[in-house]
């Protein structure tokens, strides 16, 4: 039998190779992510492209530079669901908007929104607050695969009844059925949620602030990080509020182990909402 | 021994998680980490349930936060529980596993590389096969499987195929798996 201390060895030494590769060949640095979320996703992928070894996936890659987007999708795109934790979304609603509805104009960067579900969300329920007509939702990801996904807004139709309940959840004044079409299997969303959202690409590791925002959502991306990289990112992130801005993180994230919780104060340790104080 | 004992059960699997926990040593020199399936809404109940019949303290596991020995430690719900290899845990939001999140094949192949040798691997009563690829990795690093009797099971398709795919080094009724584990610690 193979000694299992040598089978874990030759696995990190050829997951450390595969992320060197994706950094140096196309600038997509994975090195500060947590390491067994991403060993699973990269074994995941290795069976996806059905390559016999992990050594054999960067071979693919590295040659076929067509792959990479696909590759890039499975490696960081996280599951998302409408309305995920309707608790979070209601004090968004409740203690977030009133505030908010004092600006003349509204910016919000949902980073990391993978396939849009939490946009999408979020955009109902500021139309119903009579507030996105003078929002503005940045929604970026790493993901060129998942942005357009996202813009597209076809998901299937069995997310729907789900999604109702916890639109409802989420102090929803209409019907989730009123904010698309369903045909088929699937279900399109209303094109008017996404015409204050601009889709752009944008990577956590290594791109610079993104825009000044008064509301920053950034849910079960975190939970990715090792703590300095949590660290760079909610540095960026309290950089990019404005004073007294808002930020939300994943309900099971927390800011205790990060040297950025100096420049936040909690506004709602159950929705793990923040806000950025003055100065620092 | 400073390993740890991760745990992982289905439907019946909170009455069979109880009755464990009642057995293990106050003063287990183990970390004990759970992995129950349940729906994803609604509050997380059970690590509350299952601090009143344990002599060890349970709590839900946190991401960040080492995995402590003389602890239980309960997967939230709703994500995957990983260990990393410095023993701390994280969580993930990645596609369920045997239609489930959190899944116990998640918590199991991190859970060998982080501990290998010092690892102990226990599949209870569940409708699921999740649990089988984690405890035959568990074994392939070295670690010790155990699997409740399926007879002792209040559903036997999860011990079954966990005996299946990877085979275990003991399998018996809940508490004799518990005085195998409290030994095997102290060793």
């Amino acid at each position: 039998m193979t000694d299992p201390n040598d089978l874990l060895a030759l696995e990190e030494l050829e997951l450390d190779l595969f992320v060197t590769a994706l950094d140096r060949r196309y600038g997509y640095d994975f090195s500060g992510y947590s390491r067994a979320s991403l060993t699973r996703r990269v074994r995941n992928l290795q069976t996806q492209f059905r390559a016999p070894t992990i050594s054999a996936l960067t071979d693919l890659l590295l040659h076929h530079p067509d792959r990479v987007a696909d590759a890039i999708s499975n490696l960081s795109v996280p599951v998302s669901e409408f309305f995920r934790d309707p608790h979070v979304f209601r004090a968004l609603k409740e203690k977030v908007f009133p505030i908010l509805s004092s600006y003349p104009a509204i910016n919000i960067w949902q980073a990391g929104c993978a396939h849009g579900q939490e946009v999408y969300s979020l955009a109902i329920l500021l139309m119903e607050a009579g507030l996105y007509e003078r929002a503005r939702i940045y929604a970026t990801d790493i993901s060129a695969d998942a942005l357009a996904r996202a813009r597209e807004g076809i998901f299937p139709l069995q997310d729907a009844r789900d999604a109702s309940r916890r639109y409802l959840d989420s102090g929803g004044a209409l019907s989730f059925s009123d904010y698309y079409h369903a045909r088929y299997d699937f279900l399109k969303l209303d094109e008017r949620l996404i015409s204050h959202v601009t889709f752009a690409e944008h990577n956590l590791v290594t791109d610079a602030v993104f825009c000044e925002a008064h509301l920053i959502l950034c849910r079960n991306v975190l939970i990715y990080f090792s703590n300095p990289l949590q660290d760079r990112v909610l540095g960026m992130f309290a950089d990019s509020l404005v004073r007294g801005g808002f930020l939300c993180i994943g309900t099971r994230e927390n800011l205790q182990f990060s040297a950025a919780r100096e420049k936040f104060q909690v506004l709602d340790l159950d929705a793990q909402l923040y806000r950025r104080k003055s100065g620092g | 021994m400073g390993g740890a004992v991760v745990i992982g059960a289905s439907a019946g699997g909170p009455s069979a998680l109880q009755r464990l926990l009642a057995c293990l040593d106050g003063d287990l020199p183990a970390a004990v980490v759970v992995v129950n399936h349940v729906g994803s809404q609604g509050p997380d109940l059970l690590h509350e349930m299952l601090a009143q019949r344990s002599r060890l303290p349970v709590q839900l596991a946190q991401e960040r936060t080492p995995v402590s020995a003389g602890h239980v430690h309960v997967a939230p719900a709703g994500y995957h529980l990983l260990i990393e290899r410095d023993r701390h845990f994280s969580l993930s939001v990645d596609p369920k596993v045997c239609f489930s999140r959190p899944s116990i094949d998640v918590l199991f192949e991190t859970a060998a590389r982080a501990y290998q040798k010092s690892l102990i691997g226990v599949v209870f009563t569940g409708a699921s096969s999740d649990g089988a690829e984690g405890l035959a990795q568990i074994r392939q690093l070295g670690g010790l499987a155990l699997v409740q009797a399926p007879e002792d099971a209040e559903v036997a398709t999860m011990p079954r195929a966990a005996l299946e795919r990877a085979g275990a080094d003991l399998c018996g009724p809940i508490e004799e798996l518990a005085g195998f584990i409290n030994e095997a610690c102290r060793s």
